[in-house]
Formats: structure tokens, C-alpha cells, sequence
């Protein structure tokens, strides 16, 4: 038995104790980016296998700079779709070598994995239908709640139940748009979900008109690009590359065209002008976690 | 309790705090214990619900296929073949959002009562097959002989085919039952707070998403093993000597 642990123990480390990103991307002339399918105009499908989004955007550019600072004369991106239940995984076992998605960076995730600088200040908001007449979370009360699965969402939803002593039913969908099929189809009252992943399947939606976000802020979660751990040198080279984006004002740029101006698939706008919160993010580039924005506040 | 980071079991899911009994703090803050442990409970009792209405219209039509009325025959055939060629999940989905779109009074059933209804037909079109296969493993004669005392159609199933039939199928129906516990992992898919989504939700919070499912599998493997035992006794209880090998 314990012979056993201890030889589970060694896969482990040795499955961690991967080669430094930087020479495996030098070395292979590859690297994977992990994509998400419906994480808003974070990062989405186009189908066909092919990518996009801010994050999505934003990655490119990176790899484009380290591809730059390694003199590889060809630099092979593959991308890779990730859900929220196996994107930590991935990126531990070395599957994935960025993460470009909207993964919340909290102190849980980062004994696991590392983040660059945030590049996204999230707030957490409720979309409801237009005609429900529901305009903040207090109104919710034995109302179907739903959520998604696997994010950090849901367990906000319980912290707020229990701060405002308000019950409701949560509905988990299995991804966002499951979730917003539930709030769709009127078997959920009310979506939690970050405003951007909100606002970017409310654009999908077949109606636009027939949702609106409410309420107040939940919650605020920097966002960002998720790293193998103990990497310090592909971690300099990503943060480098981000923050001189933000500096030069390109990073700006880059999310005007994904929140602001129509996106393809369909030629919508979010319309998500961007919030302090990120200006913020913006102009003190960092990388705290979750944690440090709660005790602010 | 520490090893193995076992002890998460015992932490409320909201601030991680350590629960004395495992289970219910006294602010009322349930811990991962009690989750998994409704989480099973819930997949448990969508199986068992899913397994009456599968065995009752899996039974029924198994019997109305080996009947000599050929509209009794096509409504059992049309019956299996709709529930068997079509995807588990697809079901569920038509069940939990197509149909409701069509009825809308069927919004207001809940997703658990629409899930153990799909798990329920899907199985039943298994079953049909195993007891149409059951009754006519029986030798043509047995039939007759019913009808030769004077028996009708329905005395001849009740006191002369079944019986023996049922003994014959109780093999495969054992594993249908095992096999409704496991599918019902497929409900997770229409957002029912099942075992599934209980490992996927606490793997995610607690970053061990390999301990969860390690949970879940154990809960899993225990609830089918279970059912292979009970169902091992019932054979036993109800073999008759000199029938199927049995001294």
C-alpha cells in the first residue's frame, strides 16, 4: 500500500517536473495554446476548428514576441479546446503550454498553476429575460438560478445565499451555453455568470432584445492567461510581452476590437466597453489573485 | 484524517472550514461529505425510478412482441426500435428541451422527473429485447400445451411461459439494472445535481479533481456492485431444481 502511494507520488512529480516551456517551444518549434468553445469574446470557436477572441488575440501576440526573442524562423501554434473541468489538468501535465480562456486566477489555482499579469477584470453580474421584471439578486428568491458548472460562479451563488439569506434553486448547465439554453428556454429564471460571457451569448442569442443584465456586481475576478507553475522564464517572457501591450496602448486596441466592434462569427457587438476595474489591471500590471480584490473592497 | 488530503471531505463548501461531524455545521454550512453523499443519493434514486418505468413498459412490450397479434407485435417492435436507435443523451435532451417547447405545461416538471422518464424508456427498449429473447428460448410445445389444457392467451403467459421466461432473463436483466445506475451519470447533461456533476463542480473548487472522481467511482462501483449481489440472491432464491442447471 504504501510502496503504491509512493510510486504514485513519483509519476506525479516526474509527470511535473516537465522541461522549462521556453526550450520545449525552441526545441519543437510548437507550442498549444488551450482555447475555450463559449467563453464569451474571451475565446471562442468559429468552428471549423479555428479560434478566436480577445484572449485568443492576445496569445498570438505573445507567442509572436517569443517566437521573436528565441529567433525561431517558424513557430507552429496549435490550439486546443479546454472546459473549465480539465483546462488545470491540461496545463499541469504540460498538454497545454498557454492557457488563453477565462480562467479566474484565485490562491487555490495558483498552488496548482501560475497567471500571468491580468489582462481582464471580470465582474460577476445576473442576465435575465427583458419581460421578467427582475432587477437585482434579492428578487430572486425561490427563483431557478443558473450556472455553470465547474466554474467559480456557483460557489459565489451559495456565499450569497447565505450573506443575503435568500434561497433559490441553482440549475447547473454543463458549459455557458447550456446555461443560457436553461435561461432560454425559461427553465432558469436568472444566469450568474461573468458580465462578458453574459453579454457575448446574449449577442449570440437569436434575440438580442429579449435579455438584459441587471443587478449588482457580484463579484470581481481578474482574468487571465494561465502558466505551468516554477516556469520564471516563460513567465517573464509572457508578462513582458502583455505588459508592454498595455503600456503601448495596443492592449486597449485589441479589446475595442473584441468588446466593442463587431466580432464574426455573426457580426455582433457585445458592447462591453471596458470597466475601470481593467483600466485599473491595465495601468498596475499584476498578477494577484481573487483574494486580494475581495479584501479590498 | 490529513492523509491524502482526505480531510476536504470534511470542510464546508463555502469557506473551507473544518465541519466537527463531517456532515452539518451548526450555521448549516454542508460540507463535500454531504454533497457527495446527495449527489449519490439523487443518482440512486434516479436509477431506481428510471429501472420501475423501465422494467414495467420493458416487460409489457417484451410480452406484446411474441404475441400472435400482429398490431400488438408492431406496437411492441416500433416501441424498441424508436427507444433503442436513438443516443442516451439525445433523449434526454429532447426530453428536458424539446418537448417542453412543444408542451409548455411540462416547464413546470422538474429535470429529475424528465431525466428518470428518458433513462426509464431508453432501458426499456433493452429490456423488451431480453424478455422477447426470454420467451422465446421456450420450446414452441410449452405454448401449446397451455393453450391444449384450455388456457387463455393471457393464462398461458401468466401460469405456463413467464414464469420459466423470467428465470431465463434474469441474467441480462441484472446487468440492465447495473447498467441504469451507471447511465444515470448521463442526467448531469440536463443540469440534475447528480454524482457526475458533483465530482466535476467540487473537483473544480477544491483543485483535486482526481480525488472526487476517485469518490465518485467508488460510489459508483459500490451502488452496481450491490445490485449484482441482490439480484445474485434473487436468482438463487428463486431457482427451481432441475430448470437453467440448477440441482
Amino acid at each position: 500500500m504504501k510502496k503504491s502511494v509512493f510510486a504514485i507520488g513519483a509519476l506525479l512529480v516526474a509527470g511535473l517536473a516537465q522541461a522549462q516551456t521556453l526550450d520545449k517551444i525552441k526545441s519543437s518549434g510548437t507550442a498549444t495554446m488551450g482555447v475555450r468553445e463559449s467563453s464569451g469574446a474571451l475565446s471562442f470557436t468559429l468552428g471549423d476548428g479555428k479560434f478566436a477572441g480577445f484572449h485568443v488575440e492576445v496569445c498570438q501576440r505573445v507567442l509572436a514576441d517569443v517566437q521573436k526573442s528565441l529567433g525561431l524562423a517558424k513557430l507552429d501554434i496549435k490550439y486546443l479546446p479546454v472546459t473549465s473541468q480539465n483546462r488545470i489538468p491540461l496545463v499541469q501535465n504540460g498538454t497545454v503550454d498557454i492557457e488563453c480562456g477565462s480562467t479566474t486566477n484565485n490562491a487555490t489555482r495558483q498552488k496548482d498553476v501560475s497567471f500571468a499579469v491580468t489582462t481582464f477584470v471580470e465582474e460577476v453580474r445576473i442576465a435575465v429575460k427583458a419581460n421578467s421584471g427582475i432587477t437585482s439578486i434579492a428578487q430572486l428568491k425561490d427563483k431557478n438560478v443558473a450556472t455553470t458548472t465547474g466554474t467559480t460562479s456557483v460557489q459565489l451563488l451559495r456565499r450569497n445565499e447565505r450573506a443575503a439569506g435568500i434561497d433559490f434553486k441553482e440549475v447547473f448547465g454543463k458549459d455557458h451555453a447550456d446555461s443560457f439554453l436553461l435561461l432560454e428556454s425559461g427553465r432558469a429564471d436568472a444566469f450568474v455568470m461573468d458580465g462578458q460571457i453574459l453579454a457575448g451569448n446574449i449577442a449570440k442569442a437569436k434575440n438580442p432584445a429579449d435579455f438584459r443584465i441587471v443587478g449588482e456586481v457580484l463579484s470581481v475576478e481578474p482574468i487571465a492567461i494561465m502558466i505551468r507553475k516554477d516556469d520564471p522564464s516563460f513567465k517573464k517572457a509572457v508578462d513582458d510581452s502583455i505588459i508592454a501591450m498595455m503600456k503601448s496602448g495596443e492592449m486597449a486596441k485589441i479589446y475595442d476590437k473584441w468588446f466593442v466592434q463587431p466580432i464574426p462569427p455573426s457580426n455582433t457587438r457585445v458592447g462591453l466597453p471596458v470597466s475601470d476595474a481593467t483600466k485599473a489591471a491595465w495601468a498596475t500590471p499584476n498578477d494577484k489573485p481573487v483574494e486580494d480584490y475581495l479584501t479590498k473592497k | 484524517m490529513a492523509i491524502l488530503g482526505l480531510d476536504i471531505f470534511c470542510r464546508d463548501t463555502i469557506d473551507r472550514e473544518f465541519v466537527g461531524n463531517c456532515l452539518k455545521s451548526a450555521s448549516g454550512d454542508t460540507t463535500y461529505l454531504h454533497w457527495l453523499l446527495t449527489g449519490w443519493g439523487t443518482a440512486l434514486g434516479l436509477a431506481l425510478f428510471a429501472l420501475v418505468v423501465a422494467m414495467f413498459f420493458g416487460v409489457l412490450m417484451g410480452i406484446l412482441r411474441t404475441t400472435p397479434n400482429k398490431g400488438l407485435v408492431f406496437l411492441g417492435d416500433a416501441w424498441t426500435e424508436l427507444f433503442r436507435n436513438v443516443p442516451l443523451i439525445v433523449q434526454l435532451f429532447i426530453w428536458y428541451f424539446v418537448v417542453p417547447a412543444a408542451i409548455p405545461a411540462l416547464k413546470e416538471v422538474p429535470g429529475f422527473v424528465l431525466a428518470f422518464i428518458g433513462l426509464g424508456l431508453f432501458t426499456s427498449a433493452r429490456i423488451s429485447e431480453q424478455v422477447k429473447a426470454g420467451i422465446n428460448a421456450l420450446p414452441r410445445g410449452q405454448r401449446y400445451a397451455g393453450q391444449a389444457v384450455g388456457f387463455t392467451l393471457p393464462q398461458t403467459y401468466r401460469y405456463v411461459l413467464l414464469p420459466m421466461a423470467f428465470r431465463i432473463v434474469l441474467p441480462p436483466l441484472t446487468s440492465e439494472s447495473m447498467n441504469i445506475v451507471k447511465n444515470s451519470s448521463v442526467a448531469f447533461a440536463v443540469s440534475v445535481s447528480e454524482l457526475t456533476m458533483f465530482a466535476r463542480q467540487s473537483g473544480e473548487e477544491t483543485s483535486q479533481p482526481i480525488l472526487m472522481f476517485l469518490a465518485a467511482t467508488v460510489a459508483y462501483f459500490v451502488s452496481a456492485f450491490v445490485i449484482n449481489r441482490f439480484m445474485k440472491w434473487v436468482e438463487v432464491r428463486v431457482r427451481v431444481p432441475g430448470m437453467l442447471g440448477a440441482k
